[in-house]
């Protein structure tokens, strides 16, 4: 069930994606940058939290969850030492995805051949 | 010829070829995008709840290890040119999961191989993803001001 679920608003969210694709001819990085506030701002909100408890990886594996844990971050560390903390826990959720991304690209542009 | 002339001319020829261009399918787009996006979400369940039953992490815990999973095997299919295939197939839906994100940075590192590691795979390897991490960014700042702002206006 809760891979159906899963799939099912994974897939909206690629849907709302590839709408702004073709209809309003957004290139990839927009498409991409314009997810990620998206994530952000339903999360001001506190409403991504619940996607994320309705739909699990669902809501977790798109690009939106990014926008997400930047807020969640910077607000656990700012309930601990107020406004600066905004700055200093804006990574924190979200700096196990971003270091990997770092790493592992680093690592395949070391030992593979770029194709096509 | 004067630029009213030229600009003149190039919506003529956008009119004359518009009945030869394919029409974008919308439908069949929108109907692949959030197949290969739902199944890529189901796999990301799948990993999460191995984890959860191999290892001792919770559903909280678990979402960095799942994610770092899927951008591990994101930016292998990259490099092995898979990932291209499937995104010429799924359109958004390979763009719109965190596996677009790491195919942007692994993609664009391999790209500019060429130019040597420093410059080349180091220096060009945020060229696509550097704006979803600005935008991301800058937009949680706002979020979160405004957010703790009102919090402590309230309380």
């Amino acid at each position: 069930m809760e891979y159906i679920v899963a799939f099912t608003v994974g897939g909206l969210i690629c849907v709302v994606g590839q709408i702004m694709l073709d209809f309003f001819k957004f290139s990839p990085a927009h498409v991409m940058s314009s997810l990620v506030v998206i994530g952000a701002l339903l999360d001001g909100f506190h409403l991504y939290d619940r996607l994320i408890d309705f739909a699990g990886a669902g809501a977790i594996v798109p690009i939106t969850s990014f926008g997400h844990s930047l807020v969640h971050g910077a607000m656990i560390e700012a309930q601990r030492s107020g406004f600066l903390g905004i700055g200093m826990g804006i990574f924190e959720v979200t700096s196990a995805g971003i270091s990997s991304a770092i790493l592992f690209g680093f690592l395949v542009a070391i030992f593979f051949k770029p194709k096509g | 010829m004067d630029q009213d002339q030229l600009e003149k001319n190039k919506k003529k020829y956008k009119k004359a070829i518009e009945p030869f261009q394919p029409k974008p399918s919308y439908f069949k787009n929108c109907f692949k995008a959030f197949l290969i996006g739902g199944v890529i979400c189901a796999i990301g369940q799948g990993i999460a709840n191995l984890y959860i039953y191999y290892f001792d992490l919770t559903e909280k815990t678990v979402a960095s290890a799942m994610l770092g999973t899927l951008i591990l095997i994101a930016s292998v299919l990259t490099a092995l040119g898979i990932y291209d295939r499937i995104g010429q197939f799924a359109g958004a839906g390979s763009i719109a999961t965190v596996t677009g994100f790491a195919n942007a940075i692994s993609s664009s590192a391999l790209e500019h191989k060429s130019e040597g590691v420093v410059l080349g795979i180091a220096g060009n390897m945020f060229k696509i993803a550097g704006a979803v991490i600005v935008f991301g960014v800058v937009s949680a700042y706002i979020v979160s001001m405004i957010r703790l702002l009102v919090q402590t206006l309230i309380s």
